[in-house]
């Protein structure tokens, strides 16, 4: 019966030929993979290789050339006196404070990122799942001043927190905070507290997406099979979670840290008047005109991130890859 | 004498679902004991309840004689072979099976000396510097035994661990897994779903269905002298015979088994028997499976490879000892 059907249709061609232009244009891509590659790569590998890295080098450049102090030009010239310049106790405190503010909120970050991301790996399914994506994400879609500026509401003096502790009677414990040194200041929308509040919150996502990734792909029964030989809930997380979880952790760390280091809008509004590494970006290539002393500033995030990527590659982070 | 592992009326329901339902168990220390049954029987939860990865909806578990209910799986001296091996992908294979006592915190050259001799009794020496990644899935195996092994579990339970090898390697793994259990006296809790598995390593087997259990027996017993049509059916596929042919050859109105073997095809002309017609023949190597049709009753035979057969459409007759009828427990 169904050999009869098949017979009453055209019998096709053993071989049919390539058909057109289109026809002839995939058999090439199929015949020779790479040529396909080869366009699909080109327009990308323009762009970062001659746009992005040449932008770099062209900044690079930049940091090896002074400016004449008296007519303010550039002198083209190489030097070393700008990164010099960079070792005045002013611009190492700015250098320092820029560091110290990345690497707490990086973190802050993982340990507030770690049981959302665990959350979401191993519990979350169905719409609990479609709504743990929103809600990492939605803050994504909003403008980054808008949020901010919501922040300096929020922790302003006479904004919603203060408001909030009064009812509870907690105020106390926000002015002995504010009352620290370094820490503290008139109202947390004028204090490092209040800078790193809204950095930690800023930059959760990119902390908590790739966390998930990496927890999403470890099996549960190796959890099962830790705690069968005999480990407690806390030696599995040490011994099995952590380490495969790890390379996570230090791919979001790469955007908390470096993201916190170039970031000069959030220091700005929500924060004291000490300057960070972007803000003094900003300055330098704005009001003060000296680019030379800018681009070296921008080379110090690059070569801290080599260092810590170097340093998280020493420590086995990647062996789980 | 204390059963190592005892259930009573055990069950543990995933919200309507009965995978475990009223079971009663006992699994007499240092035996082989094989849960077999189909996916989805409850076997495998089974398992999990002894390790503590599940707990009981109503029942009590009791290990050695101490109630397990409420016990996590890091406090129970089981150990469990997975079904995957769940070998740790950032460890090597040393420290992999040093796993236990390392976080038991027995000392780094204690714990890698007892891995070592692990490795060695499963014919892994000197494996120790390897990933799990670079070892094949039977060697893989063997470590998943040597980590569970170095613990010194009074129960080690397998979950269908040589389901992912192949035949040759399976039949290897067979062999020295019930020596490896003879030679170390612990008592082994295995799960499978192949009969011809259960049938040749086990002291004992336990049959599940639907949650339930059907037959608890020496593999003779289970084979030999099903109590239900399910386990005559699942356990090397039993002919099994309604109640009225049943009650033609011995008088009472029973379901019964018949092992395919036990059947003699004859010609039809050769007189006394059931009549029947040879439908087909499958050469299995060693032997040749017939499926015969006796007046709408399917059955099948094993015979021995090169026996001279009629036919496939001819005309047989069929015979058998009375013995070998097995009447079953179920009721018509």
């Amino acid at each position: 019966m169904s050999i009869v059907a098949l017979n009453a249709n055209p019998i096709p061609a053993i071989l049919p030929g390539s058909g057109g232009l289109r026809g002839a244009l995939s058999d090439l891509f199929w015949r020779r993979p790479k040529v396909l590659l080869l366009l699909m790569l080109l327009p990308p590998v323009l762009w970062l290789g001659i746009v992005y890295i040449g932008s770099l080098f062209a900044l690079l450049a930049q940091s090896f050339f002074s400016i004449d102090e008296f007519s303010g030009l550039i002198n083209r010239q190489f030097t070393l006196k700008t990164y010099g310049d960079l070792l005045q106790a002013a611009n190492l405190d700015i250098i320092l404070r820029t560091v110290t503010m990345a690497a707490l909120v990086t973190l802050a970050s993982a340990i507030v990122a770690f049981p959302i991301a665990y959350y979401a790996a191993r519990y979350a399914r169905g719409r609990w799942k479609a709504l743990f994506y929103l809600g990492v994400m939605l803050p994504l879609w909003s403008s980054y001043l808008v949020k901010i500026y919501a922040w300096k509401l929020i922790l302003a003096k006479e904004g919603i927190l203060t408001w909030l502790l009064t009812k509870l009677h907690l105020l106390w414990l926000l002015d002995a905070w504010l009352s620290l040194p370094v820490v503290g200041g008139n109202s947390l929308s004028v204090s490092f507290t209040g800078t790193f509040i809204v950095f930690v919150y800023v930059w959760l996502p990119f902390m908590i997406l790739p966390v998930q990734a990496a927890l999403e792909r470890v099996p549960g029964n190796l959890v099962e099979a830790s705690s069968d030989l005999g480990a407690s809930p806390g030696q599995t997380f040490r011994n099995v979670l952590f380490p495969l979880a790890l390379p996570g952790i230090v791919a979001g760390s790469i955007f908390t840290f470096s993201l916190t280091l170039g970031d000069y809008i959030i220091p700005q509004i929500i924060g004291t008047s000490r300057l960070f590494i972007g803000q003094a970006v900003y300055s330098q290539q704005g009001t003060a005109g000296n680019i030379p002393l800018a681009a070296a500033f921008t080379v110090v995030p690059i070569v801290i991130m080599g260092f810590y990527l170097w340093g998280a590659k020493r420590m086995g982070a990647f062996d789980a890859l | 004498m204390t059963p190592a592992v005892s259930f009573q009326r055990v069950s543990r329901h995933f919200g309507s679902v009965r995978a475990v339902d009223a079971v009663d168990l006992d699994i007499v220390p240092g035996e082989f004991f094989a849960m077999l049954g189909p996916s989805g029987s409850g076997k495998t939860t089974c398992l999990r309840l002894i390790a503590g990865f599940e707990q009981p909806t109503a029942g009590s578990i009791s290990i050695f004689g101490e109630r397990a209910e409420g016990v996590p799986p890091y406090r129970r001296n089981v150990n469990t072979v997975f079904q995957d091996y769940a070998l740790f992908p950032h460890l090597n294979v040393l420290d992999n099976v040093a796993y236990g006592l390392m976080v038991k915190r027995v000392g780094k050259a204690e714990r890698h000396k007892a891995a070592e001799e692990a490795l060695s009794l499963v014919r892994l020496p000197g494996y120790g510097a390897r990933r799990p990644g670079q070892l094949s899935g039977g060697q893989r195996q063997r470590v998943a035994l040597a980590r569970a092994l170095v613990n010194q579990p009074k129960v080690l339970l397998l979950d269908e661990p040589l389901g992912a090898l192949d035949l040759k390697l399976r039949e290897n793994m067979q062999e020295e897994l019930k020596s490896l259990q003879k030679a170390l006296g612990i008592t082994f809790v295995f799960v499978t779903h192949d009969q011809g598995e259960a049938l040749s390593m086990a002291d004992r087997i336990a049959v599940f269905n639907d949650g339930k259990i059907m037959q608890i027996g020496t593999p003779e017993d289970i084979y030999q002298r099903p109590s239900t049509r399910f386990v005559a059916d699942f356990v090397g596929s039993s002919n099994v015979l309604p109640p009225d042919f049943v009650q033609r050859y011995s008088g009472q109105h029973r379901w019964g088994s018949l092992r395919p073997e036990s059947i003699r095809v004859g010609r039809a002309a050769s007189g006394e028997g059931v009549a029947a017609r040879l439908v087909s023949t499958n050469y299995l190597g060693a032997t040749t499976r017939l499926a015969l049709d006796a007046d709408g009753l399917k059955l099948h035979a094993v015979v021995p490879a090169g026996t001279a057969l009629p036919a496939e459409g001819e005309a047989v007759v069929l015979t058998f000892n009375r013995e070998h009828l097995h009447l079953m427990g179920e009721p018509a």
